[in-house]
């Protein structure tokens, strides 16, 4: 699909009903399920309540590979829609759908769940972290696939309770206010989007009499001046700036991250962050697509600032777990930065570097779990050397680290070049600042790699043993996924540019803005794809 | 053949993969011959694809092969595409072929190491890397060979990794490079949004249409990414520090191969270049003070790899000189016989080490020559060739350097020439502190030292690259129908290359002048080195510690900087951004009365509201599904 003709495609292909069976719904229900069950079992098998948990999740993960082989490439609209009336008096409905931008965070999600379960086992009560993790792969799977804003805002709400039991209960010393902090922080955060969002609704029923809190139907129109757009954009932007972080949001983050268990902190760094940057693609680029282009300087500087602050604060920390928090503010910075952009390349390398950052991301923590697990520590003053006893752990902890720092043939480079040059193509000094980040990413990530596993060997770390089979089971479908995507990103590409073409287009539609023919690309259009008509034409 | 041609890269990826998986397997030393094997055959691929092209019209001597597209998203296609051409097949030749001879080497060198098989798997992927950087077809694709051998670099100088010294000098030579990464990336960024493509024959058939400014802004950011490679001013710091890598590194990374990367990069690039004199000024001008700063530098050290780190550095500055003035070819012709003879000085100095107990310290060598007569016998040789002495190839490559300097300005010709003496000079004294003078060695530290000549596995790749630094000048001598490499690569730069107009008279007096500073230079050190060993007057810590560039960087960037990473992260951070939050939750707190029971078990009563009303909603839209 072309970006040209892609302007009026939302509603063609929402219109569209999905199949018979509905796949999505069956998706996220059965985390749920698995919940459920879970929570019927008595706790004392716990080794049944560990399998069945990875059970459920590789079922998940399945299905989200089913998903994926059905999804139609070079569609940028929303397929395999389930859509059931639901609360029909305030017109809400159960919707969902997946498009490319959505396609490959429930692929991640369906890929890190069994991951955390296998590679961040609990001692203590399994039973309850089990539960939890199912019930917040449900909501994040719900948050991914929402059509619907009520649904949307159910799911993104329900990750917040399973995430504040999983901190509070099976997180490490400083448990308490580390979760505290991260409950007030995204609830204060999302209160303020349920004001907008509601706004949103009653806005659009003055205007249209039509109450209703489809996406779709609401991103069709725009019934407010641009100054209203700007302050109901910034109503969501104050729930997706604190979920992703965005800078100077994020000092929840640092604490919530380090005190998690490590599955946890897989989660929260890895997928939850990605409900905050893929909600401001979805529901602020979709709803103000004017207000988007607006403010996009300002975002495109808080994007920068946190990519250069988080890399600067990275550098000087010696606890590793803080330090790839402040990593992934750096990396979401990235994200953020490539989102507001605007330009095809731009987006789709945002896009592909929440997938990205997610993989590195998650290989990263587990890792920093095992040291754990081995030291009960991950203060880099206590460790060093570690390379000499555990030279596998080091390999994996290289790619992960170098994909991190975007070693071109890893999955980080692909992104953060896409993000980069989709970036100078419409703001130009950014990209310049941005790409200091760059050399900021070598310096904080070879530093802690260099006091961790370098150096010379001493007392407890000299016996440590070097990764299990199954730790290696664990990271092994993570770092193949890096390098794969490194060398071969085609196929996540072609499934990703369609819908951001679209979201460009629509931009383009509902804003003065115009992204720069050259990232269009005349020879981008297909032959297939014969229809002259600009956007003028479409309705 | 030429369609053959992608696996030249492929082999040496082929070995780093398996030797990855099965190397312990294979074991020492069969896990080495095997990557030595790989590397030469894809040197002698190399010379069928080099012989097929050898065969067609000078014309058309240009064969692009896509293999797959790596990252197409709208008007960006980047294609993993390789070019054989005349400029990549020759680097091919020459870096496969100094690479097969140091994996040899390294079979002997490294024997007695626990991670050896480990060694040749980065040494491979090294090779995959290079390969690749010289061998595609767009920026994209080159700078991820550019940054493969960084991040081999890395990995090897890092090797011995429970020495300090060595792991801090693998990532101080990363983040170096960099710096220079930055004016790379930054380059193809304004290159994508000038001309809509990132092919080389795309940028340089739209050359055209790109303004001057933005033309010199594009040049002089690929020369930022060229500077951090190829170590020259002002981020050569790293290059000496890399010397703590196995000294087959150092000779095949830090001499032969990757730090000519820069200079490639600007000869791919010529067609850019030539249109924009400033750049070329500035090149020149950053390539010979780099070239004379580095030679003083070579002249003050005690330690024999860092001496030889300096000579690098200053080589190719006077590649960069050999760019600058529009010498591509010369540029070409010098880094090709430079690999040779530093190759076999690193080699060399590695058997000195590897006879000495590892011992770098010039000051306890001396006298070696009775006890490695072929050692010593090889370094001489790469001493007379960097030197520059007829008839060995560095008198003909260094020659056509400064004979085109001196087309450009007499004054690049003057200072090429003094530093060609520094040249003639600084090898010499190491030649005459490591091979003659009293044995120092004995007498130092508690056990005795019994120096031996290396095992034949590392004297054949000595040997051969001594018959390469004295014979390789025949590529490209300056008499008429003789100049093979100049015809070669002639049709490639084509009118970016300067054009000279000596009389055979000006060039009979050019080499003149050349022999004779070499022959003052090499005569100097000896007279001033071959019976003393210490002449504090000479070694001045100035250039001992080469300018006191290092020192700057650490005392103005270095330090300054880490004070505002732990001001940001344990001041800022925590205090400022942190502290405005807490105030806030504390303004609120105390400002309403019943809010406290959010420290007690409020927000776990809400948490658990949310979790049983969604659970009821999911209920609830359970038993609707399907209906």
């Amino acid at each position: 699909m072309s970006g040209v003709a892609a302007a009026a495609a939302p509603v063609l292909a929402a219109a569209h009903p999905g199949p018979g069976f509905p796949l999505l719904t069956t998706l996220v229900l059965i985390p749920a399920g698995g919940a459920v069950v879970i929570a019927a079992l008595p706790r004392a098998r716990q080794r049944l309540i560990e399998v069945l948990g990875v059970a459920f999740s590789v079922a998940v993960l399945g299905f989200a590979v089913f998903v994926a082989v059905r999804f139609r490439v070079g569609d940028g609209g929303f397929q395999m829609v389930s859509q059931h009336s639901w609360i029909t008096q305030f017109g809400i409905s159960w919707k969902l759908g997946i498009d490319g931008i959505s396609l490959f965070l429930v692929l991640m999600c369906g890929v890190l769940f069994p991951v955390a379960l296998l590679g961040g086992r609990v001692r203590s009560n399994p039973k309850g972290f089990v539960a939890w993790m199912l019930l917040l792969e449900c909501a994040c799977l719900g948050s991914f696939l929402a059509l619907d804003l009520f649904l949307f805002f159910l799911f993104f709400e329900l990750t917040l309770v399973p995430t504040y039991f999983i901190i509070g209960g099976w997180g490490h010393e400083r448990r308490g206010n580390a979760a505290l902090k991260f409950f007030l922080y995204t609830f204060l955060g999302s209160a303020v989007m349920l004001v907008g969002l509601l706004t949103v609704v009653y806005l659009h029923q003055r205007s249209t009499g039509h109450l209703t809190f489809d996406l779709v139907t609401l991103s069709a129109t725009q019934p407010f001046s641009s100054t209203v757009g700007i302050v109901l954009f910034l109503a969501f932007m104050a729930a997706f700036a604190v979920k992703a972080p965005i800078f100077p949001l994020h000092t929840w983050s640092p604490p919530a991250y380090t005190e998690a268990p490590a599955a946890g902190s897989v989660i929260l760094a890895a997928v939850m962050a990605k409900i905050g940057s893929y909600g401001i693609v979805r529901f602020d680029f979709e709803l103000f697509p004017k207000a988007a282009a607006q403010l996009a300087p300002t975002m495109l500087t808080l994007a920068a600032i946190g990519i250069l602050y988080g890399a600067v604060v990275a550098a000087a920390q010696r606890d590793l777990k803080r330090m790839v928090a402040y990593s992934s503010l750096t990396n979401l910075g990235f994200i953020v930065l490539g989102t507001f952009a605007i330009t095809t390349q731009g987006v789709s390398g945002g896009v592909l570097q929440m997938l990205n950052h997610g993989l590195f991301t998650a290989a990263l923590f587990l890792l920093i779990g095992f040291i754990y697990e081995r030291r009960k520590t991950w203060q880099t003053n206590d460790l060093g050397g570690l390379q000499k006893a555990a030279p596998i752990m080091a390999g994996v902890f290289t790619v992960a680290m170098m994909a991190s720092i975007g070693l071109p043939g890893l999955n980080g480079f692909v992104g953060e070049f896409l993000i980069l040059i989709g970036t100078f193509l419409s703001h130009r000094w950014w990209a310049v600042a941005a790409t200091i980040g760059v050399i900021f990413a070598a310096i904080y990530l070879l530093w802690a790699f260099q006091r961790v596993f370098h150096g010379r060997t001493t007392g407890p770390n000299l016996h440590i043993p070097d990764l299990s089979w199954r730790e290696r089971a664990v990271v092994a479908p993570l770092i193949l996924a890096i390098v794969f995507l490194g060398v071969y990103p085609r196929p996540v590409l072609d499934r990703i540019t369609p819908s951001v073409n679209r979201l460009v287009s629509h931009v383009e539609h509902g804003s003065t803005y115009r992204q720069p023919a050259v990232a269009k690309g005349s020879s981008a259009v297909p032959v297939s794809a014969s229809v002259p008509a600009p956007a003028p034409g479409a309705p | 053949m030429l369609h053959y041609a992608y696996i030249i890269p492929l082999l040496p990826l082929a070995g780093a993969v398996l030797l990855a998986f099965f190397g312990k397997r294979l074991g020492n030393p069969l896990a080495g011959w095997f990557a030595t094997l790989l590397v030469a055959a894809s040197f002698v691929v190399g010379v069928f694809v080099f012989l097929d092209l050898l065969h067609r019209a000078s014309s058309n001597r240009s064969f692009d092969q896509t293999i797959v597209t790596w990252i197409p998203v709208g008007g960006l296609q980047i294609k993993a595409a390789l070019l054989v051409d005349q400029l990549s097949i020759t680097m091919v030749l020459f870096v496969t072929a100094v690479s097969a001879l140091i994996h040899l080497y390294s079979i002997g060198y490294m024997h007695r190491d626990p991670q050896f098989s480990k060694f040749f798997v980065y040494l491979n992927l090294f090779v995959f890397s290079m390969l690749i950087l010289v061998m595609a077809d767009n920026f994209v694709l080159t700078f991820l060979g550019w940054e493969g051998v960084g991040a081999c670099s890395y990995w090897l100088v890092a090797f011995w990794f429970d020495r300090d010294s060595a792991a801090s000098a693998g990532k101080k030579a990363f983040i170096v490079n960099r710096i220079g990464d930055f004016g790379f990336l930054i380059a193809m960024f304004l290159i994508f949004s000038t001309v809509g493509t990132l092919s080389y024959s795309g940028v340089f058939g739209a050359v055209g249409s790109i303004g001057p400014t933005t033309l010199t802004a594009i040049t002089l950011l690929l020369f930022l990414g060229a500077v951090g490679k190829s170590a020259q001013i002002p981020l050569f710091i790293w290059l000496p520090d890399a010397m703590e890598g196995p000294t087959p590194v150092s000779a095949l990374i830090h001499a032969a191969t990757m730090v000519t990367a820069g200079v490639y990069l600007m000869a791919r690039v010529s067609p850019l270049l030539s249109h924009t004199a400033s750049s070329l000024n500035v090149v020149a001008i950053v390539g010979l003070a780099t070239a004379f700063l580095a030679a003083t530098s070579a002249c003050a050290q005690g330690d024999i790899k860092r001496g030889l780190a300096y000579s690098t550095i200053s080589q190719l500055g006077y590649m960069f000189l050999a760019v600058g003035t529009g010498a591509y070819v010369a540029a070409i012709f010098l880094m090709i016989t430079h690999a040779f003879y530093k190759a076999l000085l690193f080699l060399g100095a590695g058997s000195v080490m590897h006879g000495l107990h590892d011992e770098q310290d010039m000051s306890r060598m001396g006298g070696l020559r009775k006890f490695m007569p072929v050692t010593a016998g090889t370094f001489i040789v790469a001493w007379l060739a960097i030197a520059g002495v007829p008839p060995f190839s560095g008198f003909f490559s260094k020659g056509d350097v400064l004979m085109n300097a001196y087309a450009r300005s007499p004054a690049l010709y003057a200072f090429g020439l003094l530093t060609a003496l520094l040249t003639a000079y600084y090898l010499g004294r190491i030649v005459f502190l490591t091979f003659y003078g009293p044995e120092r060695w004995r007498t130092s530290g508690p056990e005795e030292v019994l120096p031996h000549e290396s095992p034949a596995v590392m004297l054949v790749p000595l040997v051969i690259l001594a018959i390469g630094s004295l014979a390789a000048g025949v590529i490209d001598l300056p008499y008429a129908n003789l100049d093979y490499l100049a015809r070669w690569l002639d049709p490639l730069f084509g009118s970016a290359e300067r054009v000279l107009t000596f009389s055979t008279g000006a060039k009979d007096a050019f080499e003149v002048a050349d022999g004779v500073v070499a022959v003052t230079g090499a005569l100097l050190a000896g007279g001033l080195w071959l019976r003393r060993w210490q002449r504090p007057r000479l070694t001045p810590v100035f250039f001992q510690r080469a300018w006191w560039v290092d020192w700057a960087y650490d005392t103005f960037i270095a330090r300054p900087s880490t004070a505002l990473a732990n001001f940001s992260a344990y001041v800022f951070d925590n205090e400022v951004i942190d502290g405005v939050v807490n105030g806030t939750a504390t303004l609120v707190r105390d400002s309403g009365t019943r809010l406290r029971r959010l420290q007690t078990g409020y927000v776990r009563n809400y948490a658990l509201a949310i979790a049983t009303g969604a659970a009821l909603v999911l209920a609830y839209v359970a038993s609707r599904v399907g209906s």
